[in-house]
């Protein structure tokens, strides 16, 4: 049996994360992972002429450097499962027009990054598919735009906003042996502690965030130390102390290997409130800077536990509050690995 | 789904978590912008009362149009958003604000078309403005001038 | 002097604004919508024309007075048409802060690419 417990997947050992590629906008190439990604633009509209389609450009970026680096084409790719944060997944709709890669859109708001890579894994462990590419993506603007207000608008933002991240991720699913194991993923139920306030997600997040996090540990019988690290998707600096404090409540102690990928893509000095959000986030986090860690060997064992608002400004408005969801990815490096 | 004391609880446990806004140092930036932009209003009806023909009643109206020409300006270079995030309602408050409301969600929706994008959404942020505005003004209008005539 | 008030007026008015948004978590638009129908209110007592005597700018530039504006006109239109005039003049003195809204709004957006 690959399911343990109710809700988490251990994987065969023939499912290999194979390659990835990532692809950032302006501020993020300034962050201090700027120079961990293959493809930077310094201009917000990524030499295109709208938002729109300078997100699709950064997912069809990424997903050609990550192919590229496998020596691979389109047609090598038996399915294609990406997702992003706009209406209907257009973003993932028209780049997957472009690729004509057999298709799944998926939907899960910032958590689409670890979402994609455990239902790709799964179809790999499956043996329904050799290779999948699982690809997501996230535009300031076009998040600006949709969720709040126009890019220009002067409304004032309180520190607990969040900036989302320019910038895509793609990644490789294959049986095909690779010095990065995908081991186990845990999906997540959808959480609500009445947090209304679309300007903090963090405090939104945060308990999906715990509640993932203390199932998969559970449904593993893995600790919290087996973990190098623990990296939450985009709680930011509201929501990493609450996470913190929830797991603690519960006997979990992640104080020394949590971090939040949030705060890692920017610096603390760049204008981003709380941090950085988005599915893009976790992405070109892990898939940029965590997957070279685990391949020099740097760092073993990673939960990767992409979180997602699943916000909506219509339900927003009608007084409904956020209802939030966290999946977790357990990567393994083999170079030093347990195996 | 979570019942109600567990959302207090949450909301509670969390609180001291949660950045407060910081009140007096926003309130200070929304004294110093909102106060500036004044200024500069008063410096343009004077300019209209002294080199054109206009007095104080009328010189209100050059005076706005000036302040969202320059509003619109500042969104059309993307300086108003900035200007919007230190000076939070000082920067919303003045007329300067409404304009930035207005040219802000046409310019957003300009990869839409002139038609479909620019002219109708013009007003999706300001528009409530107008609404509240014109409906408050008809309603105290009728209540004040029964009150007149039947005086 | 004329400018120490429109500065102190007119920013105390947006002082109130701000602890709307931060205290009571209003929205700008909220905020903007409630001053506009509070300058209205005011005009109907008539106390905002002696804010206007009193602080100029300060008290023209917010947007409490687009509702003072609102009601003037429909008041001065009223003393000759009756009940009609009210929706005759409601947008007489506004006229030009609307039009020149929806020209540059227009314009600037024909112009102008948005920054992000």
């Amino acid at each position: 049996m690959k399911l343990q417990g109710r809700q988490t997947w251990k994987f065969g050992s023939e499912v290999y994360l194979n390659s990835t590629g990532t692809a950032v906008g302006p501020m993020e190439s300034e962050g201090p992972l700027g120079a961990l990604f293959d493809v930077r633009y310094n201009d917000l509209h990524c030499n295109e002429k709208n938002w729109e389609l300078a997100e699709r450009r950064l997912m069809e970026d990424s997903i050609a450097s990550c192919l590229s680096k496998a020596k691979l084409t389109n047609d090598d790719i038996n399915f294609f499962l990406a997702g992003d944060l706009l209406n209907q997944v257009v973003t993932a709709n028209y780049v997957a027009r472009g690729n004509e890669i057999p298709f799944l859109g998926i939907f899960g708001a910032c958590s689409t990054s670890m979402e994609s890579l455990a239902v790709g894994a799964a179809l790999v462990d499956g043996g329904f598919a050799q290779r999948v590419v699982a690809a997501v993506s996230s535009h300031n603007a076009t998040a600006e735009r949709q969720f709040r207000y126009p890019t220009e608008y002067g409304g004032q933002k309180p520190d607990t906003a969040t900036f989302t991240v320019t910038g895509a991720g793609a990644a490789l699913i294959s049986n095909e042996p690779s010095p990065i194991r995908i081991t186990s993923a845990t999906i997540g139920r959808v959480q609500d502690l009445g947090i209304k306030d679309p300007f903090d997600m963090g405090s939104a997040m945060a308990p999906a965030a715990a509640d993932t996090i203390m199932t998969h540990l559970k449904e593993t019988g893995m600790a919290a130390e087996d973990y190098d690290l623990i990296v939450t998707g985009d709680l930011s600096g509201v929501g990493a102390p609450i996470v913190k404090m929830l797991l603690k409540e519960k006997g979990i102690d992640v104080s020394n290997n949590h971090r939040d990928c949030g705060l890692m893509v920017y610096r603390p000095d760049q204008e981003v409130f709380a941090g950085g959000s988005g599915c893009g986030c976790s992405a070109v986090v892990t898939y940029g800077h965590l997957v070279k860690e685990l391949m020099s060997g740097s760092l073993k064992r990673i939960l990767v536990i992409a979180t997602g608002a699943l916000l909506n400004p219509t339900m927003i408005q009608q007084k409904e509050s956020i209802p939030t969801i966290a999946h977790a990815v357990a990567l393994e490096g083999i170079k030093g690995g347990s195996n | 789904m979570s019942n109600k004391e567990q959302q207090q609880e949450y909301a509670k446990k969390i609180k001291p978590l949660q950045p407060k806004p910081p009140y007096f140092i926003n309130c200070l930036k929304a004294y110093l912008v909102g106060g500036l932009i004044c200024v500069i209003g008063e410096a343009l009806m004077k300019f209209y009362m002294t080199y054109f023909n206009f007095n104080e009643e009328t010189a209100g109206n050059p005076t706005a149009a000036t302040l969202i020409l320059i509003a619109a300006l500042l969104t059309g270079i993307g300086v108003y958003d900035k200007i919007g995030q230190f000076g939070g309602a000082g920067s919303a408050v003045p007329v300067t604000g409404f304009a930035n409301a207005v040219t802000s969600a046409a310019l957003e929706h300009k990869s839409e078309g002139i038609v479909l994008g620019i002219a109708t959404n013009l007003f999706k942020l300001a528009g409530s403005v107008i609404v509240f505005g014109a409906v408050a003004a008809y309603i105290f209008g009728m209540i004040r001038y029964a009150f007149k005539t039947l005086m | 002097m004329d400018y120490l008030w429109a500065f102190l007026v007119g920013g105390a008015i947006c002082v109130v604004g701000q602890l709307l948004i931060d205290i009571f978590k209003l929205t700008p638009a909220h905020v903007t919508t409630s001053f506009v129908v509070l300058g209205a209110l005011l005009d109907a007592f008539g106390i905002y024309d002696n804010l206007i005597k009193f602080a100029g700018a300060g008290a023209t530039v917010p947007i409490t007075s687009f509702g003072h504006n609102l009601l003037h006109g429909a008041m001065a239109s009223a003393e000759d048409h009756g009940f009609i005039g009210i929706a005759m003049g409601i947008f007489e003195l506004t006229s030009a802060g609307i039009s020149s809204a929806i020209l540059f709004g227009f314009l600037v957006a024909l112009i102008f690419k948005p920054k992000g």
